[in-house]
C-alpha cells in the first residue's frame, strides 16, 4: 500500500501516470479525494451533492479493468466534478435552484457521457449562482461557496463551486459553463486554470440553458497539460446540439511545449484603463514580458466597442434567459406550490417561490426588452452592436494571433460586498463578456498573487476554434513564469 | 429613452408569471430603472445599417435522416413530476363545467 495522502494534490496527468505505473489504484486516487473533501468542504462548500459510494465504485471497476490489462481511456481514475447544471443520471441536477431542487434528470449531457466513456471517476456536482446568474455563487439557493485563498471572500462565478473545488484539491479537474465569464472570472478569483472554448466547440445537450447564443461548456484545471488532456475529451460535432461544430478536433496535446517566437500578442488599448487595479495591471505587465522574452512579439490592438458590452450583454442574456426559462411552471418537473387552485396561479405562484432574486430580476429585464415597443429599441440594438463587437475581435485577429488581458479588473471581493448592487456586480464581467458575445475562445491562467495573497488572473482570448493558440501560449507562459503559484492557506 | 414606471413593473411581471409584492415592485422599479439607463449608452452608437447578430455561427437549418429513434419512455418523462396519475401530468381543472 502506498501513501495516498498526497495524491489530490495531484495534477490529472500525474495521476494518470501514477496509476499506470502501478504506483497507485483508481480506488487510492477517489479515497484520497473524498478525504480531501472530508477535510476541508465544511469551509469551502463547494460541493452540493457529493456521490461518495458512486466514486469509489466506479474507481473499483476501473481498477479491475486496468488488473485485466484493459485501456479504460485518457482519464481513467481522474477524480472529475460537474456544475450542478450539468444532467447526470446519477444524483440530482439542481441549478442551485429552489425550483430544481432534488430533480433527477432522466437523461444525460453529452459531455458527461464523454467524460465517462473516457474513464472519469464523477465525485458530485459542485455549487454555483442559481442558473448560472452571477459573478460570485452568492445567488445559490443552497449555500454561498468561500474563495479557498480567504475564507472571508467569494471565489466568483457563477461557476464559483468549480473553481473552488479544483484550487482547493477538492477534485482534479472541474466542468463547468459560461455565459459572461461564469468560468473564467472564478478561475481567476481561485487561482486555476480556466477556459471557454469557442462558441460550437462542446455540444451544449444536457446543459440547462440560460443564454442559449452565448452558453459554452468548459473546464478547470491545475495546469496547461490538463487542459490539453480534458480538452481533447470534450471537444468536438455532437448530432443532438445543433449549433455544434462540424469541424476536426486538433490533438491539444501537440501545443504543449512549443515555441511562441512566431506569435504576435495584442494588447487591446481599451482594456488598459483606470478602471484596471494597478497590481492587477503589474501582474498582467509581467506575465507578457514572460512571453516577450521567448520571442513573441506584442502590439497594441483596439476593441473599440469595449465599453459597450456590459450593455449588450445584460440586454441579450436576460432576453434568452426569460423564454428558457418559461419552461419552469410547476407541471412537468420541479417546484409545484401547493395552494395553487388554478392553472395561473400554478404559474405565478411556483415561479414566485421558486425562483430567487437575481432570477427573477432578470427574467423581467429580459421580458421588458422583448415586450412590444422595446424590442427594436433595446433587443434588437444589442445585436447591431453585438455584430460591431465580433467586428471589432476579426479586425484585431488580423494583426495579432492572441489578445491577453486581465480577467478580472481587481482580485476576490469579500462576501456580501456587492450582493445589493446588481449592476456594480455585473460590471465585474467586463473583461469577460466580450468574447461570449463575440463567441471567441478564452482562458483565464494565474500570473500571480497580490500582496495580500490573493490570485490574479491574466486572459488569452483566440480567434474561433484557435484554441491550439492558446493552450499553446499558455503553455509557454506557464513553463517559463519562474514562480510556483503555490496552493490556497487551507491546512 | 423613457424611465420605467411601476404600471410598467407590473405590465411585465404579468408577461412573466410572476407574482410580486409592493416591496418587490419598487425594489425592481430602482434596480430595472439603474440597469436600463446604463444600457441606454448603446444609444451613443450610430448602427444605421448594420446587420443585427442573431448568432454566433454562421448555420442556417440543420437537417437529419427523418428516421425514428429513441426517446424517454413514459415512467422516465413522468418520474419528476409534482403531479401525475402515472399516464398523464395533472394540473388545476382548466374549464369550468357544469
Amino acid at each position: 500500500m502506498t501513501m495516498t495522502l498526497d495524491l489530490h494534490s495531484r495534477t490529472a496527468h500525474e495521476l494518470r501516470d501514477a496509476l499506470r505505473s502501478g504506483e497507485t489504484t483508481a480506488v487510492e486516487i477517489a479515497q484520497s479525494y473524498l478525504d480531501r473533501i472530508a477535510d476541508v468542504d465544511s469551509r469551502v462548500m463547494a460541493y452540493l451533492d457529493l456521490w461518495e459510494e458512486y466514486a469509489l465504485e466506479e474507481a473499483g471497476a476501473l481498477d479491475e479493468r486496468l488488473a485485466k490489462g484493459e485501456d479504460p481511456g485518457p482519464l481513467a481514475g481522474i477524480p472529475i466534478a460537474l456544475k450542478d447544471n450539468f444532467c447526470t443520471t446519477h444524483g440530482t441536477t439542481g441549478c442551485a435552484s429552489r425550483i430544481l431542487r432534488n430533480f433527477e434528470s432522466p437523461y444525460e449531457g453529452t459531455v458527461v457521457t464523454r467524460l465517462k466513456d473516457a474513464g472519469a471517476v464523477l465525485l458530485g456536482k459542485l455549487n454555483m449562482d442559481e442558473f448560472a446568474m452571477g459573478s460570485s455563487t452568492e445567488n445559490s439557493s443552497v449555500q454561498p461557496t468561500h474563495n479557498p485563498w480567504d475564507i472571508d471572500r467569494v471565489p466568483g462565478g457563477s461557476s464559483g463551486g468549480a473553481a473552488a473545488s479544483v484550487a482547493a484539491d477538492e477534485a482534479a479537474i472541474a466542468l463547468g459553463s459560461d455565459t459572461g465569464g461564469s468560468i473564467r472570472q472564478p478561475a481567476a478569483f481561485c487561482g486555476c486554470i480556466g477556459m471557454k472554448p469557442t462558441y460550437g466547440r462542446v455540444s451544449r445537450y444536457g446543459l440547462v440553458a440560460f443564454a442559449s447564443s452565448l452558453d459554452q461548456i468548459g473546464p478547470f484545471t491545475k495546469d496547461v497539460e490538463d487542459l490539453a488532456l480534458i480538452m481533447n475529451v470534450i471537444c468536438g460535432r455532437d448530432p443532438l446540439d445543433a449549433t455544434s461544430a462540424d469541424l476536426p478536433v486538433p490533438d491539444y496535446s501537440e501545443s504543449l511545449g512549443r515555441e511562441v517566437s512566431d506569435i504576435t500578442i495584442g494588447l487591446p488599448k481599451e482594456f488598459y484603463t483606470d478602471a484596471l487595479n494597478d497590481e492587477m495591471r503589474a501582474k498582467v505587465d509581467a506575465a507578457v514580458a514572460v512571453l516577450k522574452e521567448q520571442g513573441a512579439r506584442v502590439i497594441e490592438v483596439s476593441l473599440p466597442h469595449t465599453d459597450y458590452g456590459i450593455a449588450v450583454y445584460y440586454i441579450i442574456a436576460p432576453a434568452e434567459a426569460s423564454a428558457n426559462l418559461a419552461r419552469f411552471d410547476g407541471v412537468r418537473y420541479g417546484f409545484r406550490h401547493p395552494d395553487a387552485k388554478t392553472v395561473e396561479d400554478l404559474y405565478k405562484l411556483s415561479k414566485s417561490e421558486g425562483f430567487g432574486r437575481e432570477v427573477q430580476r432578470r427574467i423581467m429585464l429580459g421580458t421588458y426588452v422583448l415586450s412590444s415597443g422595446y424590442y427594436d429599441a433595446y433587443y434588437l440594438k444589442a445585436q447591431k452592436v453585438r455584430a460591431l463587437i465580433r467586428q471589432d475581435f476579426d479586425r484585431a485577429f488580423e494583426q495579432c494571433d492572441v489578445i491577453i488581458t486581465p480577467t478580472t479588473p481587481t482580485a476576490a471581493f469579500k462576501l456580501n460586498e456587492k450582493i445589493d448592487d446588481p449592476l456594480q456586480m455585473y460590471l465585474n464581467d467586463v473583461y469577460t463578456n466580450s468574447a461570449n458575445l463575440a463567441g471567441v475562445p478564452g482562458v483565464s491562467i494565474p500570473c500571480g498573487l497580490t500582496d495580500t495573497g490573493l490570485p490574479a488572473g491574466m486572459q488569452i482570448i483566440g480567434k474561433p476554434f484557435d484554441e491550439e493558440t492558446i493552450i499553446r501560449v499558455a503553455h509557454a507562459y506557464e513553463r517559463n513564469r519562474g514562480f510556483d503559484p503555490g496552493k490556497p492557506p487551507l491546512e | 429613452m423613457a424611465r420605467i414606471t411601476l404600471e410598467d413593473v407590473e405590465y411585465v411581471a404579468g408577461l412573466a408569471q410572476l407574482t410580486l409584492d409592493d416591496q418587490a415592485k419598487q425594489r425592481l422599479l430602482k434596480e430595472m430603472g439603474e440597469i436600463l439607463a446604463y444600457v441606454d449608452k448603446l444609444n451613443e452608437l450610430d448602427t444605421d445599417g448594420i446587420e443585427p447578430m442573431m448568432h454566433v455561427l454562421d448555420i442556417s437549418n440543420v437537417f437529419r435522416e427523418d428516421v425514428v429513434t429513441g426517446s424517454l419512455d413514459r415512467d422516465a418523462a413522468l418520474r419528476n413530476a409534482p403531479k401525475t396519475d402515472g399516464e398523464y401530468f395533472l394540473v388545476p381543472r382548466i374549464l369550468d363545467t357544469e
